[in-house]
């Protein structure tokens, strides 16, 4: 929300983009390793009288702790009408509990530096909760608070529901956002993941408070629980801390089933009518589920293809041989019942055709030829020794273990990894290429292209495709690339 | 200092500090923070983060948007964009390849004054990253095959940034706007007009006047000792002569500010107005002593999380408002800014919150702020510098950004404490002295029901 801002991204130019907006999905985690850094190596496995499992790992050399936790069960459970349930139910957890209302709560939390957030995604429910060791005890119990005993109090369901309402109405005319909830819904057709996780500007108005606090009985549960907290803690003193959090929460979530479902409608492209310079390119198709025994090697194709690096074959020849672009990736995501591949690039109206028809062209060679040797040697050298420096915060450390849980992807699945990766033959790449890449683009775009193919010129209407999750960088003080 | 005489260290003073800060402000230690210079002139920064076997390499020129020539706006920013097209000894994009070969990550930024490029790669292979990066600093290899697509990919860079945002072209209009002579109020990434015409020959002449050792620090966070980053940098950047004469920045001064600006941005495809106002304050390296922290401790009572006053005024209590806020920015060289903003409720006009926005100013500069709330934004603030501990790029970035606008190592590593300092009268007389209108431009945000003239 913070629109007017000054110290934001506009400021500084980069020359590649840190973070693609595409991505901004289920899954942006890295899932590769061989060594680790001694810190996260040494992952705990810590259960409390309770029953209350947590992965922990335990780092005292700065006098902070990071937990984070997923509860099953996201937008995909919001009821029919309704969608942006989960959403705002989320944005309401840390505006008040038990006798404490929003002001009082919010108080507390800025008053002990305690960063509490929440998130829904599609599948589930996550939190994030950063204080120092100082304050433990209180930021853990404020925690409690939140989850077992939200006020959801009519002033500030009222607030947010309008925030969120001013973000939807935004993102009516945010080319991005309207290529990426053109994408999900085509894609998703009739599957709650073809809706919004935010809603649209029809159902968050039918929101009620009930439906809220339906929502959060439903889901905030023990069983489809997953805990990873990161920092200047030991197992003896987060185990009671764990039960005084999370033991009082139900054990069995009530959860609606939600079918498997494969993106549909490849082949076609999507053009929106915008009045602005630059027209936006959303792209992609089915991917590899995480359980399949290919996703290893889905997961190196991709990096060769699509990384966003100088090293991936789209920027090479996409941006740095033609200038096309200033950025061109693509990404693996996976969800709980789905899976797909999707990248995003953005040009100039009069290269909107040509970008289109390259991205499709080179595509497709590669699912037809697979990477050389020697691409899937560099990619595999890379995926390997990039994890460990790509977890460089305790935040993003227990994210990461989060996921791994969610995914059902073991406590030493850490030390397995690098084997996985080398397992990956030449003939195994090539085949994947073919079976990932080989079954044609959904594409949709937004501007004025010229020379893309114009099957669907209707305007956007409300709401973003996905989600962004909140910024999980900490503000830092006189850092502002500002000036 | 072997690692776990670090920790101790670090638990004792941490102990030291909490028994003399004031109830609930928390204790930080610091990381280990050192620093040398080469006998080229180049600054050495080290901090030390043991906790994993990582480092992260910065190099920071200190040349950025605000130092280029008038007329050839966006060159600081092509020009880091052609420093990854290859040198005589690393042709290509063999330095990227290197990079990717060991799991790095690498990127580079630009701002008005500075330009950064980093590595961030497995510790034994920092001296590798240093060769490179002092390779670079004098021996880049440009041709037009080169030169001309990145010219594009900028172009859609300014695209994506800027032209493509309503909201990103009012701010690029209310800094030039706001400064009637300094070089900041150009855009970092250039005038587009401008960008269209730089060219191989500007580029290069860029990078001979501004790159060398003389004008660059070099930042290294992680797990390194000071005494091995010396031997490795002295064996690397310590073999590039200086060719940069000192004291480059000579740039124009602002004028007294004489009057209250604004500017009115309207787009059809504005779904959400709102104001924002930037007042022209002084930086972190101009301020007074105490000033500039005085103006952080201000943004903070004023504009930060729901409880601060423009928040609970605007959105809570009158509910005029979806949002509201203020920001200090104060790492600079010359001139900081001090921003507020408001977005209304539906029906709501953008008077009514920036008139809003007005009585919460001067509230505080007419009575000033409380004992409580003093104490709530310097435990806010100190504990972000804890925060940042935690991520070793971020402190690299805190270091490169304030010693690149000359500050020194001493004072970031004393920020705390100079926050800690502040007091309530200071921050009410930055309020009186410094939020006053003549210095300010004030954007409006709007949405036109015409449709806009192309753009191409």
């Amino acid at each position: 929300m913070n629109a007017t801002a000054r110290n934001s991204a506009s400021a500084t130019a980069w020359r590649r983009v840190a973070a693609h907006g595409v991505a901004a999905a289920a899954v942006a985690v890295t899932l590769a390793a061989t060594a680790l850094p001694a810190r996260a190596t040494t992952i705990q496995r810590v259960t409390s009288a309770g029953g209350i499992e947590a992965w922990l790992v335990q780092e005292p050399a700065v006098p902070l702790i990071a937990v984070d936790f997923a509860f099953e069960g996201g937008s995909a459970q919001d009821p029919e009408g309704k969608g942006g349930t989960a959403n705002l139910a989320a944005s309401l957890l840390d505006e008040g509990a038990g006798d404490l209302d929003s002001k009082a709560f919010t108080d507390r939390l800025e008053r002990n530096a305690i960063e509490m957030s929440f998130y829904a995604g599609h599948d589930s429910l996550n939190g994030a909760m950063r204080t120092l060791t100082q304050n433990r005890d209180e930021a853990f119990d404020l925690l409690r608070l939140a989850l077992t005993a939200p006020r959801f109090d009519s002033a500030d369901v009222e607030l947010n529901r309008a925030q969120i309402m001013a973000m939807l109405r935004k993102a009516t005319t945010s080319p991005s956002d309207i290529a990426s909830r053109r994408w999900w819904e085509t894609a998703f057709a009739g599957h709650p993941y073809g809706r919004p996780v935010s809603g649209s500007l029809e159902t968050v108005p039918q929101i009620t408070a009930e439906d809220l606090k339906t929502y959060t009985h439903r889901v905030l549960a023990r069983q489809n629980l997953r805990i990873a907290v990161v920092g200047d803690i030991d197992p003896a003193t987060l185990k009671p801390l764990l039960d005084r959090v999370f033991g009082g929460l139900p054990v069995k979530p009530e959860l609606t089933p939600v079918a498997d479902v494969v993106p549909q409608a490849l082949g076609r492209e999507i053009d929106v009518r915008l009045d602005v310079p630059q027209t936006v390119i959303d792209f992609g198709g089915p991917g590899i589920a995480r359980k399949d025994p290919d996703f290893m090697a889905a997961y190196l194709v991709n990096h060769i293809l699509g990384s966003g690096s100088s090293d991936s074959r789209l920027y090479r020849d996409v941006r740095e041989k033609r200038g096309l672009v200033y950025s061109v990736s693509n990404n693996l995501l996976w969800l709980d019942h789905a899976a797909i591949f999707i990248g995003g690039t953005a040009t100039r109206a009069n290269r909107a055709g040509e970008t289109v028809a390259l991205i499709e062209k080179k595509i497709r060679q590669f699912a037809d030829d697979g990477p050389t040797a020697a691409e899937l040697a560099e990619a595999k050298n890379y995926i390997k020794s990039s994890f460990a420096l790509s977890l460089d915060t305790s935040g993003k450390i227990a994210s990461l273990l989060v996921q791994l849980q969610r995914d059902r992807l073991g406590i030493d699945y850490f030390q397995k990894r690098a084997a996985m990766i080398d397992a990956v033959t030449l003939a195994d790449a090539r085949r994947v290429s073919k079976r990932l890449f080989g079954n044609g683009l959904m594409v949709t775009s937004v501007g004025e292209p010229e020379g893309v193919a114009s099957a669907d010129a209707s305007a956007g209407q409300a709401s973003p495709g996905r989600p962004a999750r909140p910024p999980a960088a900490l503000p830092i003080p006189g850092n502002s690339e500002l000036r | 200092m072997s690692k776990i005489l670090m920790l101790l260290l670090a638990f004792l003073l941490a102990d030291a500090v909490a028994a003399g800060a004031a109830a609930g402000t928390p204790a930080a230690a610091g990381p280990a923070v050192s620093s040398f210079t080469l006998s080229n002139g180049l600054e050495v920064v080290v901090v030390q983060d043991h906790r994993a076997p990582v480092v992260t390499h910065m190099v920071w020129y200190k040349v950025g948007a605000a130092d280029e020539t008038p007329g050839k706006s966006g060159l600081a920013h092509f020009l880091e964009h052609l420093m990854f097209k290859g040198t005589t000894k690393n042709p290509g994009s063999a330095f990227e390849a290197d990079v990717a070969e060991i799991g790095g990550q690498e990127n580079a930024f630009t701002a008005s004054d500075y330009t950064g490029f980093y590595e961030r790669v497995p510790r034994e292979h920092l001296k590798e990253m240093m060769a490179l990066e002092a390779d670079r600093m004098t021996g880049l290899v440009l041709s037009d095959d080169v030169v001309k697509p990145e010219l594009q990919v900028v172009l859609e860079e300014q695209y994506m940034r800027i032209a493509n945002n309503p909201a990103a072209r009012l701010s690029e209009q209310m800094d030039a706007a706001l400064y009637l002579n300094h070089p900041y109020g150009r855009p970092v990434i250039g005038w587009r007009h401008e960008i269209e015409t730089l060219d191989r020959d500007d580029a290069l002449a860029f990078y001979r006047r501004f790159y060398s050792p003389n004008n660059a620090i070099v930042v290294v966070a992680g797990d390194v000792t000071p005494d091995e980053v010396k031997t490795d940098a002295e064996a690397t950047y310590g073999k590039v002569a200086d060719r940069a004469p000192t004291n480059l920045r000579q740039r124009p001064m602002e004028p007294q500010p004489e009057g209250p600006r604004t500017v009115t941005l309207a787009d059809p495809r504005v779904e959400e107005p709102s104001v924002s106002r930037e007042y022209l304050v002084p930086s972190e390296t101009t301020a007074k002593s105490g000033e500039s922290e005085a103006l952080e401790v201000l943004a903070n009572v004023l504009g930060s999380g729901e409880n601060c006053r423009l928040y609970r005024k605007l959105v809570v209590e009158q509910g005029i408002a979806l949002n509201a806020g203020a920001t200090y920015s104060g790492t600079a060289v010359d001139y900081a800014e001090f921003g507020v903003y408001g977005m209304p409720k539906p029906g709501v006009s953008l008077s009514q919150i920036e008139t809003g926005i007005d009585a919460v100013i001067d509230a505080v500069a007419d009575h000033g702020i409380t004992a409580d709330e003093l104490d709530r934004a310097k435990t806010r603030l100190v504990a972000d510098a804890v925060y940042a501990e935690d991520n070793q790029a971020t402190l690299a970035r805190w270091y490169g950004a304030a010693l690149a606008t000359g500050q020194t190592v001493d004072q970031v590593r004393n920020w705390p404490e100079r926050i800690r300092a502040v007091t309530p009268d200071a921050v009410q007389q930055a309020a009186r002295i410094w939020l006053d209108r003549r210095r300010s431009v004030t954007g409006y945000l709007v949405q036109s029901l015409q449709a806009k003239e192309s753009h191409s």
